[in-house]
């Protein structure tokens, strides 16, 4: 199968499945204890997302963003709550079998890029697929770097590749395994505007490609308005979660 | 565990994680291998040497059998000896002074008048080699080597031993089954017995012992022929020595030698661990990022684990392959080092053993030390990629597999050293002893770091305050660098305090007004004339104390030989059945102390009881207490007598002391001899009534207290050089561990370095801040270590030598300088570059 019918045949099951809920989040809360204080950094935050679902949330530094990513990606344990990411109960995981979810059907796009420094671009990429025991790995991330236009750079380590070139490894790696849901963390926020629209484009493209549902956290309010939704948090309250009236184009298919 | 192993990912990760690391792993790999070189070398030695003394075994002894005595053979003896047939050897030996007219010197020697062919197996090696042959046919003598060379006698030169003069044959280079550091002590000179009558020295009184040596080839049942002869044998006090005593013997010596070396070869080793578990901990801290994006990306924490624990176990294994390559080069340089104290030639032969052994150490030890940092990588949280100060917020709980980890470490030094002392007292206080010093170190680092951040001179120059600061920095290394260096430190330190306080010892024995000349074995009939003698050249005669030799007979009624036999019984035989060299006075004299009893210094009327006085150990080992009987038999005349008392003996004092003392009014009418104590101040005094006495009374020997300090000096440099080429493993790991320490830290430093020079500081400036951190990194280091060395050499001389610590400054300054100045220089090579090249370039390059 080409990558193309592959896609293809994802866009097929993103149709049966479209209304589907892929992420359920219940009444979320996460505390710190600062010495005698008690810090809530999340407060009873609630909300669902459908198979092939855009979603962004925005909000101030401080507002919880990072955390509500990571308590959904099962990086973290909630105070109280209960996160179902595709059907499973993250609440009642283990470390590894939270890991084993991750690897099935969670990709990652990071602010700072994450590439592993001592790893090829080819290399950083496969490791997603190469944790499954998949062989013949190879073909697919080289067809993926083509997308992003790395075609000629497999064998560089992430040290010799600029900020953008970085970001679109990461990118290849994100959609590697075909997750389910992509969790975007700042993607543009280490890249200048010309190279920040580059890889934003990259990403919407990927992800319509694969019929990924993706959450977007950002700063950026003109990114998140490609997405269909845009929830608000605030103090780590949900502030508002607006419908967009214009959902991204590629997403109008 | 098992499941992460069979994953190709996790191997294929370690791989390629590991290729653009390979300067920081090469590091972890250099911790083990001097540790391992030094073990493996050492076991190959051990091995060799143990092949050598099996397949010389029989030189060690020269004969089949020896058979040694304190006087003449009986004839019945004689008969005996007659009857065992086979070739035999006669040899006599004994203390005396020897003469060399050519350069005026005499010395102490001990004499082998020999008969036969003695040596049957090995060979007397000597200068010219015939001169072993031509000695036994005439007047002719083989001399000590380093006897001749220090007196500037030449093959042909005379020398007078006793009353006759003997014309030097050959240079006596090597006696077999002897070492050099036992001819240190007392020099060999070899004459043919024919001559001894007419050196006049075996005298009333002279230490003589009477050997003969047997040789029957392998025809005969040696253990046999002693077991039909043995009541005959204990009869007379014959002792008996054969291949496989002196064999056994040897070994034990020789164990006792290796197992030290094995010893202190182990602390290199866990040195080096302390190293590896630097090298990694750096290797991890720097790995955390990527650690949490490989659990982002679904790697369990297994899994992430493994990637590193296969790498510390490649490289263990790598470190322990090249250290046992090295270890077999090194195995070259041991005879050499040993030479001194080997009596059998060594070959070399590569021993497989010491290599399996060496490289299983090295993955043991190398593993074992990496799993310290290694437990962190389970408890990295993919938030990480997230969120670089996550860590902070929610820190890490205390992990309980640590202290398995601590355990398990502690688990595996005592196992090594009882395996290698195989005794559970020594090998656990060897253990214990490691283990007490690393925690002392360990201690003294975390103080002085805490006292630094206590107590910071604020009003110091920024220079300064900024390396000092950089001690107790994130990420520091203080507390590896200070145990590594301050453990050599401690090493080479406590050896030049204690052999200080040894020689100190010895020569304060000879100060003051105390006696630095013994002249003994004098007869009765020459006592007066020796004493007019010294009294001329206006010396004093401090002390002239008769000596009456003798053997205990019984002890409460029962003899000695039922005594023995007795299966039961607790007391030791050398004490029963040794000669007893006694004398006689009325009262005790400064380096005796009463203990118990009491004190009788003479006897009432001819019928009175003899109340004599014991030494403490002496009593001990006899198992008996005042009031007890004790029968001695004198030159055939048994005489009873009662304990009176104990005495403690100061027998460092250079003075005549006795085990057994007698009431005066007994033994005045035994045969007996003189020794003589006086004070010559000068060498040229000392010279000059040496010369008197021996050319007047050849069977006199003299004892110089510049002697016994030239030998007891020539011992102890002997016995350091071995431990300080030992202590140099030790020395040289804790320098690698430096270095690795400090290049771990340079993408620190770099950073740092790049961000001063952004803010505008100088070159000169930054350079000058690093230094300013070792030197106080390596004084702080080589200060811990004084300080325990301090400790241990005192303790040292307070209860295993019994004698006063004497701090010598001298060695501990240049210690202390060596030590500061290596670590500046190390420090100043490695963060080479740093300085030079602009900021971002350095920044881009190393990442």
């Amino acid at each position: 199968m080409t990558p193309r019918e592959m896609f293809r045949e994802r866009r097929r099951r993103r149709d049966l499945y479209m209304e589907k809920t892929v992420l359920e989040v219940k009444d979320l809360t996460k505390t710190y204890q600062s010495g005698e204080r008690t810090l809530t950094v999340l407060d009873r935050v609630s909300l669902s997302l459908t198979q092939g679902s855009c979603c962004a949330v925005v909000g101030p530094s401080g507002s919880g963003k990072t955390t509500l990513l990571g308590l959904c990606a099962g990086l973290d344990r909630p105070t109280s709550g209960s996160v179902v990411l595709n059907g499973v109960s993250l609440n009642e995981l283990d470390e590894d079998q939270m890991a084993r979810v991750r690897s099935e059907s969670v990709g990652f796009v990071f602010q700072t890029f994450q590439l592993i420094p001592t790893l090829t671009a080819l290399e950083n990429v496969v490791v997603p697929i190469e944790l499954r025991a998949e062989t013949h790995v190879k073909s697919r991330a080289i067809e993926l770097l083509n997308q992003v236009g790395l075609g000629d750079r497999l064998d560089h380590y992430p040290a010799q590749l600029s900020g953008g070139e970085q970001q679109r490894v990461s990118l290849a790696r994100a959609f590697i395994n075909h997750p389910r849901i992509l969790f975007a963390d700042e993607p543009t926020g280490n890249l200048d505007a010309e190279t920040s629209d580059r890889v934003t484009d990259l990403l919407f493209e990927l992800n319509d490609a694969a019929a990924t549902t993706l959450v977007l956290v950002t700063h950026d309010l003109e990114l998140a308005r490609r997405t269909q939704r845009v929830i608000e948090l605030k103090g780590g309250m949900i502030h508002s979660d607006q419908n967009l009236q214009y959902p991204s184009r590629d997403l109008a298919l | 565990m098992k499941f992460s192993l069979l994953n190709g990912w996790v191997w294929k990760m370690a791989w390629r994680e590991s290729r653009t690391t390979g300067k920081r792993l090469f590091l972890f790999v250099s911790s083990i291998i001097l540790g391992v070189a030094a073990l493996v070398a050492i076991n190959s030695f051990g091995h060799n040497l143990e092949r050598a003394v099996d397949e010389q075994a029989k030189s060690l002894l020269g004969a089949d059998l020896v058979v040694t005595i304190r006087e003449p053979f009986s004839e019945e003896t004689e008969e005996l000896f007659r009857s065992w047939g086979g070739d035999q050897s006669r040899e006599v030996r004994m203390a005396s002074m020897v003469y060399f007219p050519a350069s005026d010197g005499m010395r102490l020697v001990e004499i082998r008048a020999l008969e036969g062919d003695f040596p049957y197996y090995g060979e007397l090696v000597t200068s010219p080699p015939e001169a072993a042959e031509r000695f036994r046919q005439g007047p002719y003598a083989l001399v000590d080597d380093r006897m001749m060379l220090q007196f500037d006698v030449e093959v042909g030169d005379s020398v007078k031993i006793g009353a006759f003069l003997f014309t030097v044959a050959g240079k006596l280079q090597r006696i077999p089954g002897e070492t050099m550091t036992e001819t240190l002590i007392a020099p060999r000179v070899y004459i043919p017995l024919s001559y001894l009558s007419q050196t006049e020295l075996v005298q009333f009184g002279s230490r003589v012992s009477y050997r003969n040596a047997f040789r029957w080839g392998t025809s005969t049942n040696v253990d046999q022929l002693l077991e039909d002869a043995r009541p005959h044998l204990d009869e007379q006090r014959l002792r008996t020595i054969t291949v496989e005593d002196r064999k056994r013997r040897l070994g034990r010596s020789m164990e006792n030698l290796y197992r030290f070396m094995s010893l202190v070869g182990f602390i290199a080793l866990v040195l080096g661990g302390i190293g590896v578990a630097s090298a990694i901990h750096i290797h991890i801290r720097q790995r955390l990022n990527t650690v949490a994006v490989l659990r982002c990306l679904g790697a369990s924490s297994q899994q992430a684990s493994m990637i590193y624990v296969i790498q510390a176990a490649v490289m263990s294994l790598v470190g322990g392959a090249a250290g046992a390559l090295l270890g077999i080069g090194v195995q070259n340089l041991m005879p050499p080092v040993l030479k001194n104290f080997l009596p059998v030639v060594i070959s070399f032969e590569v021993s497989w053993g010491a290599v399996w052994q060496g490289l299983g150490m090295g993955l043991g030890f190398g593993l074992l030390f990496a799993l310290l940092p290694l437990l962190t990588v389970r408890r990295i949280s993919p938030l990480v990629a997230l969120r670089f100060t996550y860590q902070k917020e929610n820190p890490l709980p205390r992990d309980p597999l640590r202290w398995l980890v601590y355990g398990l470490i502690a688990l595996a030094i005592c196992l090594f050293s009882l395996s290698r002392t195989q005794s559970w007292t020594q090998g656990l206080a060897f253990a214990g002893g490691t283990m007490v010093a690393f925690l002392f170190l360990l201690a003294v680092a975390n103080l002085i770091t805490a006292l630094i951040r206590r107590f910071f001179p604020d009003s110091w120059s920024y220079v300064w305050r900024q390396g000092l600061a950089n001690l107790h920095r994130p990420n520091n290394q203080t507390t590896v660098v200070m145990l590594a260096l301050g453990l050599g430190t401690f090493l080479i330190t406590t050896l030049f305090l204690v052999q200080g306080t040894l020689l100190n010892a010895v020569s304060l024995a000879g100060s003051g007004d105390r006696p630095d000349m013994v002249l003994f074995d004098i007869q009765s009939d020459q006592r007066e004339e020796i004493l007019q003698i010294v009294r001329s050249m206006d010396l004093p005669v401090q002390q002239d104390v008769p000596i009456v030799t003798m053997r205990l007979a019984s002890i409460n009624g029962r003899t000695v030989q039922e005594i023995s036999e007795d299966p039961d019984h607790r007391r030791r035989d050398w004490a029963l059945f040794r000669e007893y060299r006694s004398t006689y006075r009325d009262r005790l004299i400064d380096s005796e102390e009463l203990m118990a009893g009491e004190w009788h210094g003479s006897v009432n009327g001819p019928s009175g009881e003899v109340q004599i006085s014991l030494e403490k150990s002496i009593a001990e080992d006899l198992g008996v207490a005042p009031g007890d009987q004790l029968v001695f038999d004198v030159q055939g005349m048994p005489i009873e007598t009662t304990i009176g008392s104990l005495r403690q003996v100061d027998w460092e004092r250079m003075q005549t002391n006795f085990f057994v003392v007698f009431p005066v009014g007994v033994l005045e009418e035994a045969p007996q001899f003189h020794v003589l104590m006086t004070q010559v101040g000068s060498a040229e005094a000392s010279a000059q009534l040496q010369r008197t006495v021996v050319q007047r009374f050849p069977n006199v020997s003299t004892i110089d207290m510049a002697l016994v300090m030239e030998t007891v000096d020539a011992v102890l440099d002997n016995v350091t050089f071995v431990i300080r080429t030992m202590a140099l493993f030790s020395i040289i790991t804790g320098l690698v561990v430096l270095v690795g320490a400090v290049i771990s830290s340079r993408y620190q430093r770099i950073r740092e370095s790049v961000l001063l020079r952004t803010l505008g500081a100088s070159r000169q400036q930054i350079r000058k801040i690093m230094a300013i951190e070792y030197l106080f990194l390596g004084f702080f280091s080589a200060l811990t270590g004084l300080i325990l060395a301090v400790g241990a050499s005192w303790a040292l001389a307070f209860f295993l030598f019994d004698t006063v610590f004497v701090m010598e400054i001298q060695p501990v300054v240049l210690v202390l300088c060596v030590v500061v100045g290596f670590t500046m220089l190390i420090g100043a090579l490695s963060s080479r570059g740093l300085t030079s090249r602009p900021p971002l370039e350095s920044l881009r390059a190393e990442v």
